[in-house]
């Protein structure tokens, strides 16, 4: 009698709904929690990746505002400038292969702009850090007024986007990478030091170090050569630049690295808390509902039921129940993390980028599972326990 | 057919004077093809329990119940449940239904259990006055309507042996009438019955008779109609 237990889930709708909760309840907490850290593991290799530099020279005064990390990995607008100068010193240490100036320029939310947004201008002949992730959306060179956008920002592409007064022209636009970068928009050099000087007509003061924007710039992306050590290059980078900081990308990933595995251990901890509570939980109601159907169990038995088709009998049906209540807080959770991924990422602090849809689905099919397994193992002690008994007593004890 | 030799069940107490009470002591009995066999005794003489020891539904402490030669209790529990659904129909006392089936899928269930072809329901129910509950829930019956439906369970899958546990309990005396003579005719059919009840008036369908007192069974005067 194959649909018995379906009929004995969809006739007691009560303590069916009761079973899925408890159920929805842990597959929430496995892949709501997982997604979690999966995603914060996922926008930490993106970071590492997008970054692609051994060492970044940002002026001291970035370096003690912290306001260079924060572009990063919170999206927040900043500029912050240096002498070109330095440029020039870096190259010239040994055991630096490449180094690439990068110029930033925080656009405002006033009537001269579209919208405000961290604008990254790079030189394409020296570039090694943007232009590989340019080059998957727009594959030719950026011309005059041309800007290839961060996946957050609200502009497709052919459209213009009004940098002070400036009409800046969308050719691309950027995969996510769940960091900071997401929301920025880059160009050339030659883009951005006109948008620099329109800035500078509009009356926004960038502190520039020089009287010429083309001597200026905001950061400097260095790979060192193979062999040589980054941490005496980077002492090297310090003792020959005038007011800045070198900073190893290494070290500012351990920093999010740290803050990461506080989170995953943290999330971990709490699935952890939540299954064994769950699983106890789980326990007690299927042995109080085995025992509430006692009887009906033994009705089963005198009609011919043998232990074995009894006891498959229960674990099917709590098997259902649990994979349908897993199913639930899947959705739920995917309900949860999905649309509000950006809260997430702000309320943390840290780069987050979902997963490809892909792993999604295994990590929610393994969540269902467990909840089905796990659901399955609770009522398996009580349905050998009551297939042990006879049919006779139990009946003898409810007559 | 159906044989019980020297069987007996002991209890242990968790309190009392003393730790173990045998509500069934030393009883042999066979149940003939073709006769309504009734045991009639208190409550609490030990009827319900040799109902149970007949039907291999409680493993006796003492001696054996044969099914045509073979020990039931010797039988592994998938045979010994196999033969319970094809050849014994138990009508238990209290209520006996499936909670989440219908009347027509309780009288179907032990067909069902084995994907047997499904009994003809219908004359049952009709025969028993719940024809028109077919699709009715167990939720939705009353005491004596579950006890009819019990019955028709047990005889709808044409067993060949009935143990019929106060199987009238709960009826008023035109279907306690009318529940002794399908017993009767299921006798006349070929079918070994064994009635365990209160209700003297069973007597008169009885071709044997026997009365339970403390646990042993003794024969008493029939008065069969």
């Amino acid at each position: 009698m194959k649909s018995l237990p379906v009929k004995n889930l969809i006739r007691k709708p009560g303590r069916t709904a009761a079973l899925m909760l408890l159920t929805a309840f842990l597959a929430l907490a496995v892949f709501g929690g997982s997604l979690v850290v999966l995603s914060l593991r996922q926008g930490l290799n993106s970071l590492e990746a997008r970054l692609g530099a051994d060492i970044i020279v940002v002026p001291s005064e970035a370096q003690s505002k912290v306001s260079f990390q924060n572009m990063f990995l919170q999206g927040t607008t900043g500029a912050f400038y240096m002498d070109a100068e330095n440029l020039k010193r870096v190259r010239e240490i040994e055991g630096v292969e490449k180094a690439a100036p990068q110029i930033f320029l925080a656009s405002l939310k006033a009537d001269c702009c579209s919208v405000k947004i961290q604008v990254i201008g790079f030189d394409p002949q020296a570039d090694f850090t943007v232009q590989p992730w340019i080059a998957q959306s727009y594959a030719r060179e950026l011309g005059e007024m041309d800007v290839v956008v961060g996946c957050k920002v609200e502009a497709g592409v052919g459209e213009i986007l009004r940098i002070y007064d400036q009409r800046c022209k969308v050719v691309g636009r950027l995969a996510a990478t769940g960091t900071g970068l997401d929301t920025a928009v880059y160009c050339n050099l030659d883009t951005i030091r006109l948008l620099l000087q329109a800035a500078e007509e509009k009356g926004v003061s960038h502190k520039v170090t020089s009287d010429s924007a083309a001597d200026q710039v905001s950061a400097i992306y260095v790979k060192v050569k193979v062999g040589y050590d980054v941490g005496r290059v980077n002492t090297a980078i310090q003792g020959h630049t005038r007011k800045a900081s070198a900073v190893r990308t290494r070290s500012m990933i351990t920093d999010v690295s740290d803050s990461l595995a506080g989170i995953s251990r943290t999330v971990t901890g709490l699935i952890g808390a939540v299954w064994v509570l769950a699983f106890l939980i789980l326990l007690i109601a299927f042995a109080m509902i085995i025992r509430e159907r006692r009887r009906e169990f033994a009705v089963l038995r005198l009609a011919g039921m043998s232990r074995r088709m009894l006891s498959g009998l229960i674990l099917r049906e709590t098997a259902l129940c649990s994979l349908l209540g897993g199913v639930l807080g899947v959705c739920a959770a995917a309900l949860l993390a999905f649309p509000f991924a950006t809260l997430i990422e702000t309320a943390l602090g840290l780069p987050y980028l979902t997963p490809d849809l892909r792993t999604v689905a295994l990590l929610a099919a393994a969540a269902v599972a467990a909840a089905g397994i796990v659901g399955s193992l609770a009522s398996a002690g009580a349905a050998w326990r009551l297939s042990r008994v006879d049919p006779g007593t139990i009946l003898r004890e409810g007559a | 057919m159906l044989k019980a030799e020297n069987v007996g069940k002991m209890y242990f107490r968790k309190s009392g004077q003393a730790n173990y009470f045998y509500p069934v002591r030393d009883v042999s009995l066979t149940l003939t093809p073709g006769a309504v066999t009734v045991l009639t005794g208190r409550s609490g003489s030990g009827k319900t329990t040799l109902l149970h020891l007949l039907a291999g539904l409680l493993t006796p402490s003492e001696g054996k119940v044969y099914w045509d030669g073979t020990d039931l209790y010797s039988l592994p529990d998938a045979a010994l449940s196999r033969l319970r659904n094809e050849k014994i129909g138990v009508i238990p006392q209290g209520r006996s239904a499936v909670d989440t089936l219908t009347v027509l899928e309780n009288v179907q269930l032990p067909a069902a259990l084995y994907r047997r072809r499904m009994p003809d329901a219908a004359p049952w129910l009709a025969s028993l006055g719940i024809g028109h509950l077919a699709q009715a829930r167990p939720a939705e019956l009353s005491g004596g309507e579950l006890r009819r439906v019990a019955i028709a369970r047990a005889l709808a899958s044409e067993p060949e042996v009935i143990l019929a546990d106060e199987p009238t309990g709960d009826l008023d005396d035109e279907n306690t009438e009318r529940v002794l003579r399908i017993f009767r005719q299921a006798a006349q059919a070929g079918k070994a019955v064994f009635l365990v009840t209160h209700e003297l008036d069973a007597l008169r369908y009885a071709d044997f008779a026997y009365r339970m007192e403390n646990g042993c069974m003794t024969p008493c005067e029939t008065q069969m109609k």
